[in-house]
């Protein structure tokens, strides 16, 4: 049996889960966002900038951006996840950090730190991406000089078909080919990858249709981020 | 061609495309690349002829040349004090620029300013590494003593003020405080219990109305009920922005 349908419903291979987002949900921080896509939720909240310590962290050429990605024990799909850095999370803050510094301007900043904490107290595959999407928009909202926003979302090939916005079903189907997972980060304005990662085996010519509906589904979520982010500026204002 | 893609007090986020085209300016907040000219950061339209500006909505305070801040004492060192000024970056006030007395060598300093104490200051001088010059010699410029601290977003700060010192002047003659803001969101407030307290909830509810327009009036409606006083100046006082 081929994979003809999608697991959770959704109508088409191209369609995102649905979406929900929101800036400014954490009054401490210098900036936050809560970004949500179908069962997997991100909390980002930005401090800073702001001193840096210890001393020899300091650059005097430009700041540093620092993000903590961490999956909450009850997040997981059933099992508890062990509290703390793992390998994997600690993979996902370097990677996070990367997929985020090609935007931001730390020249502003010499010696400081601008320090980002993605919390996902619910996750259903897509979480590193859902991370970085809800960490951009906390970045803007905390006022950070950036070039751009960055959107993120996983493409990927299940059995022979090619699938926007794996869940964590797809991601686990077993029949056929198997999956092949990427979650892809792009700056929505330029269409520049910040993010390219892969989990299992695909072909070149589908790795390129995937990249086309990664750009296709992240000018998607991107329109989310920017509602939400002026939405919280907008009904203040009024 | 060139077109304003966006109108004047929209909010924009990073990296939207505000105008296409060579005829119109990016200034600050914005870049050029290629024909347009994109936000480089979350901000307010503003359009002034041909250049296109963004005035900053939230962030940090970053030290500038010129602005009269309010600083804690964070350390006493050979040469001058350590000043926080509740940003990333802390100051520098140098014997020599600390007060208008002579000050022996030797003296201990912590009689002129001790550490916790917070103090009104000018930033002298900020250099590309940001560190921080601090200077006390000036009218206004002193030691604070009793009173409380408040933080707000520093970028409301001009709201605060208002034209010509009009709003915070309406504060001031409402509550029978004495009020100073620094330019990096710390303000001082100093008065009776229950004149600091209305002072604190004026320019709690400035700093959340800031965008609206007529805040002025808003203000010296809300500050006159709940004093029950005529309130004679900012008749006239204009608005910010």
């Amino acid at each position: 049996m081929s994979y003809d349908q999608r697991i959770d419903g959704r109508s088409s291979f191209e369609e995102l889960r649905p979406i929900e987002a929101k800036a400014g949900v954490i009054k401490r921080a210098d900036g936050s966002a809560y970004f949500k896509i179908g069962k997997t939720v991100a909390y980002a909240a930005v401090y800073g900038p702001r001193n840096l310590y210890p001393k020899f962290m300091q650059d005097p050429r430009k700041g540093i951006l620092r993000c903590y990605y961490n999956m909450m024990p009850f997040s997981g799909q059933g099992d508890r996840v062990r509290p703390g850095a793992n390998r994997r999370a600690k993979e996902i803050s370097m990677i996070t950090e990367k997929a985020l510094l090609p935007v931001i301007n730390l020249e502003e900043f010499p010696n400081a730190v601008v320090d980002v904490f993605i919390e996902l107290p619910q996750t259903d595959a897509g979480s590193r991406c859902a991370g970085i999407t809800a960490a951009a928009m906390a970045l803007a909202d905390a006022g950070i000089v950036m070039k751009d926003l960055v959107s993120a979302v996983a493409i990927g090939r299940v059995d022979d078909r090619l699938v926007v916005d794996l869940d964590y079903n797809e991601e686990a189907y077993e029949e056929g080919r198997g999956t092949a997972d990427i979650p892809v980060a792009i700056l929505p304005n330029s269409g520049k990858i910040s993010l390219l990662q892969m989990d299992g085996q695909i072909t070149r010519e589908e790795l390129k249709e995937c990249l086309r509906l990664a750009k296709d589904a992240c000018k998607r979520i991107y329109e989310v981020q920017k509602s939400a982010l002026k939405e919280k500026y907008i009904v203040s204002g009024e | 061609m060139s077109e304003l893609i966006v109108k004047t007090k929209e909010v924009v986020v990073p990296g939207e495309i505000l105008a296409t085209g060579m005829d119109y300016l990016p200034g600050q907040g914005t870049y050029r690349e290629g024909d347009n000219i994109h936000a480089s950061m979350l901000g307010l339209v503003n359009v002034d002829g041909r250049a296109i500006r963004l005035i900053p909505l939230s962030g940090k305070y970053l030290p500038k040349s010129g602005d009269t801040i309010i600083g804690k004492v964070e350390d006493v060192t050979m040469s001058g004090w350590r000043v926080g000024l509740d940003c990333a970056y802390s100051a520098m006030l140098p014997l020599k620029d600390a007060t208008s007395e002579y000050i022996m060598k030797g003296a201990d300093l912590t009689r002129y300013y001790d550490i916790g104490e917070f103090v009104v200051a000018k930033i002298s001088n900020v250099t590309s590494q940001k560190l921080v010059d601090l200077s006390m010699r000036g009218p206004g410029l002193r030691k604070l003593m009793g009173g409380r601290i408040l933080e707000v977003n520093t970028h409301k700060v001009p709201r605060i003020i208002g034209k010509q010192g009009s709003m915070v002047s309406m504060i001031k003659q409402a509550t029978d405080c004495k009020i100073i803001v620094g330019q990096n969101g710390l303000v001082w407030i100093l008065g009776d219990p229950e004149g600091e307290l209305l002072a604190v909830k004026t320019i709690k509810k400035i700093e959340d109305e800031s965008h609206t327009s007529g805040l002025t009036d808003k203000i010296k409606e809300y500050l006159e009920k709940e004093t029950g006083k005529k309130i004679t100046f900012g008749e006239n006082g204009g608005e910010e922005r």
